[in-house]
This record gives structure tokens, C-alpha cells and sequence, in this order.
């Protein structure tokens, strides 16, 4: 076959009627405060993280809520978990007012029970 | 003097004998597990203190000074110094005379541990020989000291304002058994040598009662009852001891020296941090203190009620109390035996399991290196000024008028300096990001790092080794600028109050220095609560399940405590405190680096 250096993209499409929430599920009973977001993107803006990996809070809760958590998703979660420097600064600039550094403390404690 | 027994023994001093050998085996076990809880090293550091003449003067003065007299309670309150120290220091003295008239009067009997207690039953001395008045004079007069201490345990009890309290701990119901027994044994102990006065002599007090009690209740017969209950009451105290609070009296022994050789918190719950817990009297003064207790739900929170969990065992709740507090160190400031409340929360925090473990080996830190090079100073600004860029425009200005040639490290991108983790307890993390900024500040080739952040600040001091590399912070550097005649501050008309941010104060020590400087640009006032004392601003990164609007009201109380003081506007030291105080504040806050830029002229 012919490389043409492009080829075409996997279905990005989330069927929502058949998303496994069983992580994000534990996350609310956790943090209860992960429901309010708003994905609007002011953790991802200010983390101190995230130049250097790709972090974003915001990413982490839609992938959660989408089920991109798993399977190799699961990958990108957990290496933007392991990146974070639980600076707060995403919590101070939250307008919802998320707890999100208990949230991702208590994401890295799910993690554990998976294993 | 005679004995008035052959064989110096009667079966009332039983349940004294139980109590006594009870908490003396229960006491040496402790010692025991907890030498045996302690890692190799701290073993032979304690017992090598215990040795070494300094600190073993250091320990006796030690703990005479702050078990016994309670210094640390009279610089605090005067009713509640002497409160303590009259019960304690009382009762010691009691102790000892009775075994100085054990020693004089009767020496073969000195091995019988009841013998100094029951004295007075077993032994008739006439009190008009010049030892026995002496003696009897001093014994009536150390009792009285305790009775009236006891009188105003029982007033604190009821009403803890007068004792500087607005708050108390609510006692357990051991704690009960054991305070009711406390307050029984002396005013039981008065009745029983009362009884005997006229048979074995007595002093001021003794006498008289003997004599009104004769009056009316005419035999002897009462005096045998009042003994067994003054030996039941002590025995009591003793059996349920080690179960309440008062077993902070034979802990804070073990506290002193241990603290004094230098040992820390290895474990939430064994060795040291034991001593520590066993230590807390459960006194209940971390409660005012505790920028938490503004709010009635968080007051089961503070650090003795922490101290209580952990005895309990009751794990639920030391995960839940440990992971709420801020971290702000007040409750060690004002603790009176030195609990470290937030060392032991990290030392609970750090003991956690997770699944994910950060890792940071990933991070290229050439740009980083890059950026960090050029001069023989740098200013670290922290990530938390990205949120409060004025306090990096105002040092950079104030840099730049001094005339100072610098490089500021993370202008554009920079790590975070590791605290917030470490504070979360996630040490190994924590000590990654470490070393990646060491790696970058030694490569840089600078001598000095300015760090504008107390949080960095504290890591930096703690944690962080950096040889050949003078870490300081801006109070201080702009300081010295100041002194040597670099900058020229002009004092302005505004009035300012200097908020001591947690960790630049009681973290790491610094008051002196930015009140100063603001004196210089500025009209200086102090709040009420300061220095030591001051109050959290409720935004600290310690406590990781307080959210936003839980912390409100603890922003609002501080505010409250800043605005007493009449000032025009709020000085800080600390972008968080900035951040945190900015939000709800009614007058203009301001940053010290801020309030200097304004009225420097260059």
C-alpha cells in the first residue's frame, strides 16, 4: 500500500448510552463537586503541569465522563494524573468552585482499587 | 515521734497500692514499646541525650519548668498558669515532703510506696518539735495551693472566659471519671488528715478542722472511712490514668527529652508521634486558635480532638480530620506541650496508598536551564504568582531601581517548588520536583535565589540543597537593599496592616523584617491577633477536602480580626494570602513588594 503519510482517523464518536461510568461514578461519590463542571477550561489555562505534559483537568473529567478512560485512554489519563503538581492553582481559578485537587488525589486513589 | 502501728500497715492503703503499681507497670510498658517503635538511629540519639550532661540539665530544667510550673500556661493566661501550676507543683511538693518525713522520721520504711502518701494515718509527730511544724506547716500550705487550684478548676469548668477560653474540650466519659476523682482526692485528703490531727499533728489548716469537726461529730470513728476514701479516690485516678487525658502528666516527661534530642514524626502513630498524642492534656486552647472553629461543624476537627481519634483507634476519623486542616500551624504556636498538629496530619497523609504516583523524570528542564542563566542572582517568583502577577512586576521593578542585575527563572514557565505536595504527603513527588529544580538553580551558576512565595520559601529552606546557592526571602533581600542604601523608600500617607502569611511567620520565623519595611514606606498598624497568632486567610493549600465555600467564612474572620486595627489597607507577604484576601476584602490588599514599588522613587 501506498504510504501517504495520512490515512484515515478512527470514529472519535461517543454513544453515550453505552459509556461505562463505573470510574467516574467513584469519582462523584469522592468529590461530589466534579458534577458542577462546566468544562470551561480555566484549570487547563493555569496549570503549572501542563506545558510540560498535557495536563488539563477539564480533559480529565470529559474522558472520565466519556469513557476515554479506558481502554487506551486509560494511558492519557493516567499520564496526566502522574503529571500534576498539586499546585491549586486550578482550584483558586475554578468558577465552580471545585475541590480539584482532592479530586485528582482522589482519582489517583481509585486508580489503586483497578489494580 | 511514734508509729502508731508495729506493722505500718492497714488495708485501706489498697486501693491507693493498686492504682500506684498499675500505672508504674503500665507507664514502663509504654516506655518500652515506644523505645522499641523507634527507628535504630532515633534509639541511640535519645538514649545518647539522656547521657550527655547538656541536655540532660536541659531535660530536668525542662520539664521542672513547664510540668510542674507551667511557664508556658502563666505567659498565656495568669488564672490558668496558676491554676495548673498550684495543682501541679502542689501535689509534687506533697509527694516529696512526704518522703522527706519518711527519710527523717521512719527511714526503714522508705521502700513502702505507701508510706510517704499515708504519713499523717501511720505516724504521730507532735508539730510543736521545729521539724514537725516545719513539716506539718508546709504540708497544710502546699494543700491549701492545690485546694484553691482545684476551686478554680472546678470555676473553669463553668465558666472558661475568665480563664482566657472561650471554647473547651468536651470531656470524655473516662475523662470524666478521671476529672471527678482529681478534684475528690485532695479535699478527701484534707478530711483524712483533719481527722487525725489531734493524734498525729497538723498545721493551720488541719488543726482547726480537727478541732470544729470534734465539736460535732465527736469519736474517732469517722477517721478510718475518710482514709479509705481518700485512698479510693487516688487509686481511681490511677486506674483510669492512662485512659484520659491526664495521661499527658507521665507523657510530657517522655515529650521533653525526646524533643530536646532532636527526634521527629517518622510515623502518624508510633514512637514519637505516640509521645506527642499521650502528651496532649486535651486543654482545648487549639480550638480559639483554629482558623476552622469559626464555624461550629469544623470544631471537632482541631488538633485534640485529632490527638483523641488517634487514641480511639478510630481511623475513619483521623483520615477525615487530617485531610481537612490548613496546615497553618496556629495550634502548634499556642499548644502548651508542643503537639506538632501538622506534622502528625502530613505523617497521616503520607502513610496513603494510591494507585497513581506522579512522575515528573519526564521533564526536559534545558529550556528551563536556558532561562535560569545569566547572573549571579535569580527571583524564583513560584507558580502561585502567575495568579498575582503585580507581586512579580513590583519585585522586578523594585529589583530593577536597586540597580540589581538578575534573571527571573520562571518568568515564562517554571515548576512548582514542591510544597503542595508535601504537604498532601506525597513526599517521594514531592522530592522529585526537588531535584529538578535543584538541577536548574545549580546549573544557572547563581549565588543567590529571591524567592517572593513563603510556600517556596519554607521547601526551600527545609528541603532543598543547595550548596554555594543563598536562599532568601525578598522581606529580607529588599531589606538589606534598603540598609546598604540601594533603595530609597519615601513614607506615604496610606496606613497599612501587615497580615503574617502562615508559612513566612510561624513557617519559617520571618516577622521583623517586612513590618519594617512597610514602617519605612508606609503608616504600619497591627491587628489584634498577630505574629504568632495571626489568622489563616482560609486559602492555604494544607487542606485538601475544604472547598471554596467552606473556606469563606474563615477568609471573612480574618478580615475581621485585619480591619480592627483601623488601617486604611492590608499588607501581605504571600500570593495566596493575596489571592484568598482579595476576594472578599473591603479594603484595598496589597502585597508588600507592591506597597514598597509605590514608594520608591529609584
Amino acid at each position: 500500500m501506498i504510504d501517504f503519510g495520512f490515512g484515515l482517523s478512527r470514529s472519535s464518536a461517543v454513544r453515550l448510552d453505552e459509556v461505562d461510568l463505573t470510574l467516574y461514578r467513584k469519582l462523584e461519590k469522592l468529590e461530589p463537586g466534579v458534577r458542577t463542571c462546566m468544562s470551561c477550561g480555566s484549570c487547563t489555562a493555569t496549570c503549572t503541569a501542563g506545558p510540560w505534559s498535557g495536563m488539563s483537568v477539564r480533559k480529565v473529567i470529559l474522558d472520565l465522563q466519556r469513557e476515554r478512560a479506558s481502554a487506551e485512554g486509560h494511558g492519557e489519563v493516567r499520564k496526566m494524573l502522574s503529571a500534576c503538581m498539586l499546585c491549586g492553582k486550578c482550584s483558586m481559578v475554578c468558577p465552580r468552585g471545585i475541590n480539584t485537587r482532592h479530586l485528582i488525589l482522589s482519582l489517583c486513589r481509585i486508580y489503586e482499587e483497578k489494580k | 515521734m511514734r508509729e502508731r502501728f508495729a506493722t505500718g500497715f492497714d488495708p485501706f492503703v489498697l486501693p491507693f497500692l493498686v492504682g500506684m503499681i498499675f500505672v508504674l507497670g503500665y507507664c514502663a510498658y509504654g516506655i518500652f514499646r515506644i523505645l522499641f517503635q523507634l527507628s535504630r538511629q532515633d534509639r541511640r540519639k535519645f538514649l545518647l541525650s539522656l547521657i550527655t550532661p547538656s541536655t540532660a540539665l536541659k531535660n530536668i530544667w525542662d520539664i521542672f519548668a513547664n510540668c510542674l510550673l507551667h511557664v508556658k500556661l502563666w505567659k498565656r493566661n495568669r488564672m490558668l498558669g496558676f491554676m495548673h501550676s498550684s495543682i501541679a507543683f502542689g501535689w509534687f511538693m506533697i509527694i516529696l515532703l512526704g518522703h522527706i518525713e519518711v527519710m527523717v522520721y521512719c527511714p526503714e520504711r522508705v521502700r513502702l510506696l505507701y508510706y510517704p502518701i499515708f504519713f499523717n494515718y501511720f505516724v504521730a509527730e507532735n508539730e510543736s518539735t521545729i521539724g514537725g511544724a516545719v513539716l506539718f506547716f508546709l504540708m497544710d500550705f502546699f494543700l491549701l495551693l492545690i485546694l484553691t487550684g482545684i476551686a478554680l478548676a472546678m470555676i473553669k469548668r463553668v465558666r472558661s472566659r475568665i480563664f482566657g477560653m472561650r471554647r473547651t474540650t468536651r470531656p470524655s466519659a473516662l475523662d470524666r471519671v478521671g476529672l471527678y476523682s482529681l478534684w475528690a482526692i485532695f479535699p478527701l485528703r484534707l478530711l483524712a488528715e483533719s481527722f487525725t490531727a489531734h493524734i498525729s499533728g497538723g498545721s493551720f489548716l488541719t488543726i482547726p478542722a480537727n478541732w470544729v469537726f470534734r465539736q460535732f461529730l465527736g469519736n474517732d470513728l469517722n477517721m478510718l472511712p475518710t482514709w479509705w476514701a481518700y485512698s479510693i479516690a487516688l487509686g481511681v485516678f490511677m486506674c483510669v490514668l492512662p485512659f484520659t487525658r491526664y495521661m499527658h502528666i507521665p507523657a510530657e516527661m517522655m515529650l521533653i527529652p525526646m524533643r530536646n534530642a532532636g527526634l521527629k514524626i517518622r510515623h502518624p502513630r508510633k514512637g514519637f508521634a505516640k509521645v506527642e498524642v499521650l502528651s496532649c492534656p486535651g486543654c482545648g486552647v487549639c480550638i480559639d486558635a483554629c482558623p476552622m472553629s469559626v464555624k461550629k461543624v469544623n470544631i471537632k476537627d482541631c488538633t485534640v480532638y485529632l490527638n483523641r481519634q488517634i487514641r480511639r483507634g478510630n481511623e475513619k476519623r483521623i483520615e477525615e480530620i487530617s485531610d481537612k486542616c490548613l496546615l497553618c500551624g496556629k495550634c502548634e504556636a499556642v499548644c502548651q506541650v508542643g503537639v506538632e498538629g501538622p506534622k502528625l496530619r502530613i505523617a497521616q497523609r503520607a502513610s496513603r496508598r494510591y494507585g497513581l504516583t506522579p512522575d515528573y523524570s519526564g521533564i526536559d528542564v534545558a529550556p528551563l536551564v536556558a532561562a535560569a542563566k545569566g547572573s549571579k542572582v535569580l527571583y524564583f517568583s513560584g507558580c502561585m504568582t502567575r495568579l498575582t502577577p503585580s507581586i512579580g512586576k513590583a519585585v522586578t521593578s523594585l529589583m530593577h531601581k536597586a540597580g540589581v542585575d538578575f534573571v527571573w527563572m520562571d518568568r515564562d514557565e517554571g515548576l512548582c517548588c514542591g510544597r503542595p505536595l508535601l504537604t498532601a504527603g506525597r513526599i517521594d513527588a514531592a522530592i522529585g520536583l526537588i531535584h529538578k529544580n535543584e538541577e536548574i538553580i545549580l546549573s544557572s551558576g547563581a549565588d543567590t535565589l529571591v524567592l517572593s512565595c513563603p510556600i517556596c520559601y519554607k521547601i526551600f529552606t527545609e528541603r532543598y540543597s543547595l550548596p554555594g546557592v543563598r536562599v532568601v526571602n525578598y522581606t529580607d533581600y529588599f531589606s538589606e537593599l534598603v540598609e546598604h542604601g540601594r533603595l530609597h523608600l519615601t513614607k506615604g500617607d496610606v496606613c497599612y496592616v501587615y497580615h503574617d502569611p502562615c508559612e513566612l511567620g510561624r513557617g519559617c520565623g520571618i516577622y521583623d523584617s517586612p513590618r519594617k519595611l512597610i514602617g519605612q514606606a508606609a503608616g504600619i498598624a497591627e491587628a489584634p491577633k498577630t505574629r504568632e497568632e495571626s489568622i489563616c486567610c482560609g486559602g492555604s493549600l494544607g487542606s485538601l477536602t475544604l472547598d471554596f465555600s467552606q473556606r469563606e467564612a474563615m477568609t471573612r474572620n480574618a478580615l475581621k480580626n485585619l480591619y480592627e486595627s483601623r488601617a486604611d489597607a492590608i499588607a501581605t507577604a504571600c500570593p495566596l494570602c493575596l489571592t484568598t484576601f482579595s476576594r472578599y476584602s473591603e479594603r484595598p490588599v496589597r502585597d508588600l513588594a507592591e506597597v514598597l514599588d509605590a514608594s520608591c522613587s529609584g
